[in-house]
């Protein structure tokens, strides 16, 4: 954990020392825009999440921004069917760093109940998945855990080194290996045509 | 008239057209040829008042001759009648006259037809995939296209692969057991408590 200084508000007025790490954490924990992928049915508990009796408001995510210029965290919540997957990856690849990917449901994080041939067998196949939130769907308050789960992912993250990861690696390869980048999955996190091959 | 007379009017009207006719638990199905079928259709919509087509389907008797079967659901608003028509389509022909420009509705449930089981319409004003995307290699809901898929490749379109199956699709069976027997297990024994 981050040392902070302790802070006496009389002694030294308005101003607090700590780490850099952990002031941009939490102000990205704290904010957390969703970007909703609602697909299917845990879409309507992502509603019920976002309305006035569970709130997810109340923890940073305040607009459900459908552009996802805007977004940080993109919760996809719903079957993912291979029609739809590669849209999903487009707009995954239009959120800017740092991003976060909660798979909310069964279906988004391992194809749930559909072993068929329409449904991609998880998003985890095409994007970087931080938290997965196992439900069928999930209840609000396990949305709300999961989002929780995630801020305390977040603390712990090394914060401006997330900032640019593809950049930083190229131009200092020395720091892979305190901070391995985000793994890459099926093409990396810019770009890349999946291919089948690698999958069972 | 009623729904009975309705349908004894229909089959002493169409007589040699109707190949067979079925009365199950008051559900009445006429199976036709093909070639007929426009014109039955066109009758039992002007002249019979089946102004309502519910669905279209299609069956596949993987093994069977002819192969395949395609159902029209029809009813009469006025008097509350349901219909069943039912055609045998080989697989060397494969294809229909479309009904869409008698029902307007035909044209989507052809479509998903022609998408699930590659039974192609004749003179459909649109006849592309539904459901999966244009260029994508099969026919799901045949027989002999397995449950978990195939893999296929459209670069920057679709793809697909076949979903593991972990020993099989589960299916409870029938029975009178409980719930607990009933329902199929683990494979693996040390995941049963």
């Amino acid at each position: 954990m981050p040392q902070i200084a302790a802070y006496d508000s009389k002694i030294e007025g308005n101003v607090i020392f700590t780490q850099l790490d952990a002031a941009m954490n939490w102000m990205r924990k704290n904010s957390l825009w969703p970007m909703p992928m609602g697909l299917a049915c845990c879409a309507i508990e992502l509603m019920a999440t976002a309305a006035s009796r569970f709130d997810i408001a109340r923890f940073g995510s305040e607009v459900m921004r459908f552009s996802p210029r805007q977004c940080d965290v993109m919760i996809v919540a719903g079957t993912v069917t291979y029609k739809m997957a590669l849209a999903v990856k487009r707009i995954w690849e239009q959120m800017p760093e740092p991003k976060w990917c909660i798979a909310m449901g069964a279906c988004a994080s391992s194809g749930g109940m559909y072993r068929s041939y329409a449904v991609l067998q998880g998003i985890d196949q095409l994007i970087p998945v931080d938290v997965y939130v196992s439900g069928c769907p999930p209840r609000p308050e396990a949305l709300l855990e999961g989002l929780i789960r995630l801020q305390k992912k977040i603390e712990g993250e090394s914060s401006f080194l997330n900032q640019k990861p593809k950049l930083i690696h190229e131009l200092m390869p020395e720091i892979e290996e305190r901070t391995p980048p985000r793994p890459s999955i099926r093409g990396g996190v810019t770009g890349g045509t999946p291919s089948p091959s690698s999958l069972v | 008239m009623t729904g009975d007379e309705l349908l004894d009017s229909l089959s002493r009207l169409l007589g040699a057209k109707i190949q067979s006719r079925i009365e199950f638990r008051g559900e009445t199905t006429f199976s036709i040829q093909p070639e007929d079928l426009h014109q039955v259709a066109k009758f039992c919509r002007d002249e019979l008042s089946f102004d309502y087509l519910i669905d279209i389907s299609s069956i596949d008797n993987f093994g069977d001759e002819p192969r395949f079967e395609v159902v029209y659901e029809l009813y009469s608003m006025t008097l509350a009648v349901h219909l069943r028509l039912k055609l045998a389509v080989s697989e060397e022909v494969c294809a229909v006259d479309t009904v869409s420009d008698l029902w307007p509705t035909a044209d989507w449930h052809e479509r998903e037809i022609y998408d699930m089981m590659g039974i192609r319409f004749n003179n459909h004003p649109d006849l592309r995939r539904i459901l999966m995307w244009d260029g994508y290699p099969f026919f799901p809901l045949r027989k002999d296209f397995p449950l978990e898929g195939l893999p296929s490749e459209m670069p920057d379109v679709a793809f697909t692969s076949a979903a593991p199956m972990e020993g099989g699709p589960f299916v409870t069976q029938p029975s009178t057991a409980t719930a607990k027997d009933r329902e199929p297990r683990a494979k693996r024994p040390d995941l049963n408590q």
